[in-house]
This record gives structure tokens, C-alpha cells and sequence, in this order.
């Protein structure tokens, strides 16, 4: 059954976790660019990590048995570098990913995250690579990520994560998907088309 | 904005075929309209091929991103610059070449190599397709403000050093996420000598090391190239843009949030060996070992040998290559295909090197062929292509194919970047990948320079 994808408010995210382990990986790994020739996402979700899965023949975490169904991915550092194709968390949206904690992210990639409702929290080196290892060892474990708390924790731990402080807003308030609040400026907006030199011929 | 971001209305939005047809759809599906269709702009890069551009396209995903796009510019009343109109090209060449892209101008497009158009003093950047959305459909997006680190480059290039020497090595210093939460300000007198084509380079590169952004104070230099395109003010409407644009310009009480300095004079020609930009060398040193790198680098250097297939403390002079390609945004331009013309002339390809050229635009395409620079290419056995983003992606028919490597002058050498999934690039200036074409293997570009 397929998870709806994320509405409103972002409280809480309960399942399983998978890692993508390593530093930099760019958003051409996530969805290679021959994917992109679509007119539509609906097709993305078959298609994420492409080429590192057809590398690894059926043994990439996306392609394990254990994983699927898992919904949270922990990744490390700058993940999502590279291209601003939204087609990347789109392909991880569509694929079930519904959360992803990390050591850092790229900037526009953090973004297109957000305008999806997916949000990318952080958490320290040492802590993401003991998250790995409790994630490796145990794969079937189920994880509830808080976001009013900001906490990820099983029965047994709890880790405290960090995400910057107008994501963690938007996320909480269901304000991710900026299209409304940004049309009720349409004054302001036109004001400023209208006071622009550049728009107004230098006057 | 509630989230604390800022909303900033955007005076320029550019669109392409790839990122735009899910955010029209978004529009249609939330019955919104767009709100100042003069203020988009359009044309077609990514998927075009460079071979035969006649319609319909031999591919018919290709073919249906491109219609795709001419129906929704025709429905929202949309300039789209297509195939044939003269002004087609990669989105960040043929916007500044028109003069679309001014000083103060707020910038954005559904395409990361955005930041190039901050060469013009202006602030611009690259956003996702929700935020194509966004701004077809109020003018503005959702944005956090961005710290400003200003990179101040003393001295000026030597001879056979070029923009994207510089950039390279800069990313090489300060790494590709070192630039994550800023905007890179580039000054200083190596920086105010380069011209606006080799302040694109650095400005289109800014994203690779994690600046969404990059900016250049605009100048006489910016002035000169933007005076009589198509799209700059004119008469006494230019007179008051001077004025205003010049006002602009950050002085020196000017605050940044990070500064750093380095010698524009000492950098010598750069090639990448690994698979993130940041993995940058000169050509006068050998590959490094990843056990004496730092530790957190040690992991992706030891993917990257692997993946590269090169050997540790080899010199990376001399590594033998398979395909040569000239062009992209980052390096597309007349300039950049007037530089490494010269180095091919008189010259031909090595025997078993595919090489190709491909313009950046229509126009540069134009103006490339009046010089004869063309000519100069296809006697040397260069391919001379049509304008499009061709294989600085390969979203198009031009590709890798299995384990080639190439020398690349465009921005990125990830993993199965160029079209095959285990495809190689060495990233380098468009001399360089003339050099290489010409002997075969990675070459110092100064010593042809001095035949």
C-alpha cells in the first residue's frame, strides 16, 4: 500500500530506516539526468539511484527486501549536491522516503526537500555514524521522529536532531508549501513591479 | 514570511524545458494563472540534439518536453526563444548575450548554473520545480537570507590560465560544500580584469561549491557588454540605469560575513581527477594518495581512484583520454571557443579522440562561424555541433559510452554525469580539452601556447 504523500503539518514520522552511507552524494546519483525527460514525476520513484543500483545488482539498499516499506533514509554530508532538480526528492518522495536525517545537506536540495513536506534534520558526525550502525544492525527496528521535540528515538534511545529554525516552523505549521503566502502579498508584489527601476524604465 | 524566510520578488524568472512542465501543471492544477508572463522568459537547452534539430525530434521524450513547453509559452502568453529564432541557447548564455540579465536584477531559474547571471551585479540563483511554481504564479518565492563571503583574488591570471582555473581552484580550497548558506562575492584585480565571459565561468561555478550564488560588482567592464543588446536600456533610459547600477556596487565599508584572499598570479592550469569538482589539481601535480589526505576526505578520494580508475601519486599530466567536449554554460561562450581555437589551429586531433564543439547559443554559434572559428575546429577534426547543453549532462543523444573518459570544459565530474553510468570526466578550461584533443592526453595548455 502506498503511503499518501506528505499533507499539512509535519508532527511526527514513524517507520523503518535505511542508510545511504557516504559524503557528497549529488543529486545525479539520486535520479540520472536521462530520468528527467519527463513531463510528469509520477514515474521517478522506479527510477531513484538508477545506475549505483544497476552497479550493485540487486544488493543497493533500495533494492534489498528488508527496505522496502522503510520510509526514513540516514545519509551523511552535503547530501544532495549538484544539480537544483527537484526530481531528486521527488524520486525519493515517490520511492516512500518520507524523512531524512543526515549529517548536512545541500542548499537547494534542502529546499525542494521542504517545498515537498520531507523534512532533513541533522544530527553530528559521530552521532549520524552511530545512527548507521543501530540502523544496520538492526534494520527491522521502527523509529518515531518527533518534530515539535526534534527527537528520532526507538524504546531504548533517543537522539536529539537539529533542523534550522524557519523549516522547523513551516514544517510544524503545515507552511511548507509557500504558494498561498506568498499570493497574499499580491499588493506588496505589485507595488514592487511597480517601483522597480529596471521594470520602469530607469525612471 | 512565518517560516522566517523572506519573500523576494524575483525580476527575472527564466524557464526551460526540463523543470518548468511539472510546475505549469502544478499552476493548472491549483487554477492559478501566471501572474506577470513579461517577466519569463524561455527557451530550450537540455534535451536538444546537437546533430539534427529538425522536428519532430528522433526522440519522442525529447519531443514532447520540447511541445510541452512551446504550448504552455503559447497558452500563458510566454517569449519563448526556440529552435530557429536566432536566440536560442543554453538558458545562461543566451540571457546575458540578449541582455536580459542587468545589474540589481533578482534572478531565478529551475536550473542550479544560475548563479552565473551574478556576474552582472546581479543576485541570482537556481531553485526547484515548486518553486518554478511559485514564481510563474506570484513573481516571488520563499528564501532565506544568504551570508556573503567575499573571495578577493590579488595579482591576475598568467598566460594559459583561464576563469575556470580560477574557480576550480577555488573550489578545490574551500571545498564544494564550503560555500553552503553564502553567497560568493568575487573581487579584487584579478577578478576586475576578467571579462564578462570569464566572470560568468566563475560566477556559474559558485554552486559547486555549495554557493547558491555567485556576484560581481558590476563595472565599465559589465557596462560595455551590456550596452546596445537587444534587451538593454537605451538613449537616456541607459544614462539612468549607469546611474542606478552604479549605486549598487558594494564600496569598500562594505561588511561581509567571511572574507578570504588568495593570488590570482600563482595558479596554474587545474584539472579534477576525482568525481566532485572540489577534487582539483594542477596539472603540474600528481594525484593524490588518499591516505595522506585529511580524514573526512579520505572516503570520497578512495571512491573517487577507484571510480577514475587513476593511480595515487601518478601525475595527472599526460593521463590518457577518449573524448573531447567544448561548451556548456560554464564555458559555451565566444571567448572560451575563440581561446581553445587557437590552440587547435594548425593542429589536428589525435588519431582514436572523438572531439566535439558545441556553442552555447545560436548567437555565439553565429558569431563563431563569421570568425572562421569554426572552420578552424572541423579542419582539425572537431565535430562543430548545434547550440544546446549537449554532454555537459547528456540528456541529449551526445554521451559517454561505457568507461570513456573525457576532457570536459563543463562544471561537473559525478558519477555517470556525461551519459554513461560509469563514464569518466576530467574537468578543465576549453584550451586544456583543445590541448588534450590534440596529444591525446591531458596537456599542459602553456606548451603549446609557446609553439
Amino acid at each position: 500500500m502506498k503511503q499518501e504523500f506528505p499533507k499539512g503539518a509535519i508532527k511526527a514520522i514513524r517507520g523503518r530506516s535505511f542508510v545511504i552511507k557516504g559524503d557528497d552524494i549529488d543529486t545525479d546519483r539520486i535520479i540520472p539526468a536521462r530520468f528527467l525527460k519527463c513531463v510528469s514525476f509520477s514515474a521517478l520513484g522506479e527510477q531513484v539511484f538508477a545506475d549505483d543500483r544497476k552497479e550493485l545488482k540487486g544488493t543497493h539498499p533500495f533494492d534489498l527486501d528488508q527496505n522496502k516499506g522503510a520510509n526514513i533514509l540516514v545519509v551523511n554530508d552535503n547530501f544532495g549536491c549538484g544539480s537544483s532538480r527537484e526530481h531528486a526528492p521527488q524520486a525519493l518522495m515517490r520511492w516512500g522516503i518520507r524523512l531524512i536525517v543526515g549529517e548536512s545537506f545541500a542548499e537547494i536540495f534542502f529546499g525542494n526537500c521542504l517545498a515537498l513536506g520531507i523534512p532533513c534534520i541533522t544530527a553530528s558526525k559521530e552521532e549520524i555514524t552511530n545512527l548507521q550502525n543501530l540502523v544496520n544492525k538492526n534494520p527491522n527496528q521502527i523509529w518515531d521522529f518527533n518534530l515539535q521535540e526534534l527527537t528520532f528515538s526507538n524504546q531504548k534511545e533517543t537522539l536529539k536532531l537539529n533542523i534550522e529554525e524557519g523549516a522547523y516552523k513551516m514544517l510544524l505549521t503545515g507552511k511548507w508549501d509557500a504558494t498561498s503566502q506568498l499570493l497574499d502579498e499580491k499588493e506588496r508584489i505589485k507595488n514592487t513591479v511597480n517601483n522597480l527601476p529596471y521594470l520602469n524604465h530607469f525612471k | 514570511m512565518p517560516g522566517g524566510s523572506t519573500q523576494l520578488f524575483v525580476g527575472l524568472h527564466l524557464i526551460h524545458e526540463v523543470t518548468s512542465p511539472q510546475a505549469f501543471s502544478a499552476l493548472n492544477e491549483k487554477n492559478l494563472e501566471v501572474k506577470f508572463p513579461n517577466l519569463t522568459v524561455a527557451t530550450v537547452d537540455h534535451i536538444v540534439p546537437t546533430a539534427n534539430q529538425e522536428r519532430p525530434f528522433s526522440d519522442p521524450l525529447a519531443e514532447e518536453m520540447l511541445s510541452t513547453l512551446e504550448k504552455n509559452c503559447k497558452s500563458h502568453g510566454i517569449k519563448f526563444h526556440g529552435i530557429g529564432s536566432n536566440s536560442q541557447g543554453v538558458v545562461h548564455v543566451m540571457a546575458p548575450e540578449l541582455g536580459l540579465t542587468q545589474p540589481g536584477m533578482t534572478v531565478a531559474c529551475g536550473d542550479s548554473h544560475t548563479s552565473t547571471h551574478g556576474a552582472f551585479g546581479a543576485i541570482a540563483f537556481g531553485i526547484g520545480t515548486s518553486q518554478v511554481r511559485d514564481v510563474l504564479a506570484s513573481q516571488s518565492l520563499a528564501i532565506k537570507k544568504l551570508k556573503v563571503r567575499r573571495i578577493w583574488v590579488d595579482g591576475e591570471l598568467q598566460k594559459g590560465v583561464y576563469a575556470k582555473d580560477l574557480i576550480l581552484h577555488i573550489i578545490r580550497l574551500l571545498g564544494v560544500k564550503g560555500g553552503v548558506g553564502f553567497a560568493y562575492e568575487f573581487a579584487g584585480p584579478a577578478i576586475e580584469k576578467l571579462s564578462m565571459e570569464g566572470r560568468m565561468t566563475i560566477c556559474n561555478m559558485a554552486i559547486e561549491g555549495g554557493a547558491r550564488c555567485g556576484y560581481i560588482n558590476p563595472d565599465e567592464t559589465t557596462f560595455e557588454y551590456l550596452k546596445g543588446k537587444e534587451y538593454s536600456p537605451k538613449g537616456q533610459e541607459w544614462d539612468n540605469a549607469i546611474k542606478w547600477w552604479k549605486s549598487l556596487v558594494s564600496d569598500s565599508k562594505a561588511k561581509f560575513d567571511d572574507e578570504i584572499r588568495l593570488n590570482g598570479s600563482s595558479i596554474e592550469p587545474t584539472v579534477t581527477w576525482g568525481i566532485t569538482p572540489g577534487q582539483g589539481i594542477s596539472i603540474k601535480e600528481k594525484i593524490p594518495n588518499p591516505e595522506m589526505m585529511p580524514k573526512n576526505e579520505q572516503q570520497i578520494a578512495k571512491d573517487a581512484c577507484k571510480y577514475m580508475n587513476l593511480e595515487p601519486n601518478q601525475p595527472i599530466e599526460g593521463t590518457s583520454i577518449d573524448v573531447c567536449f567544448i561548451g556548456s554554460c560554464t564555458n559555451g561562450r565566444l571567448s572560451d571557443l575563440q581561446e581553445a581555437s587557437k590552440i587547435v589551429k594548425g593542429h589536428t586531433v589525435a588519431t582514436g579522440i572523438r572531439a566535439f564543439v558545441v556553442p552555447g547559443s545560436q548567437k555565439v554559434a553565429k558569431e563563431a562561424k563569421r570568425k572562421g572559428i569554426d572552420k578552424i575546429f572541423l579542419t582539425a577534426g572537431f565535430e562543430w555541433r548545434e547550440p544546446g547543453c549537449s554532454m555537459c549532462l547528456a540528456m541529449n543523444p551526445d554521451k559517454l559510452v561505457g568507461r570513456q573518459i573525457s576532457a570536459s570544459s563543463s562544471n561537473r565530474n559525478f558519477k555517470g554525469r556525461q551519459g554513461s553510468a560509469n563514464g569518466r570526466t576530467l574537468l578543465m578550461s576549453p584550451a586544456m580539452v583543445a590541448a588534450a584533443a590534440i596529444s591525446g592526453k591531458v596537456t599542459d595548455v602553456r606548451k603549446l601556447l609557446q609553439d
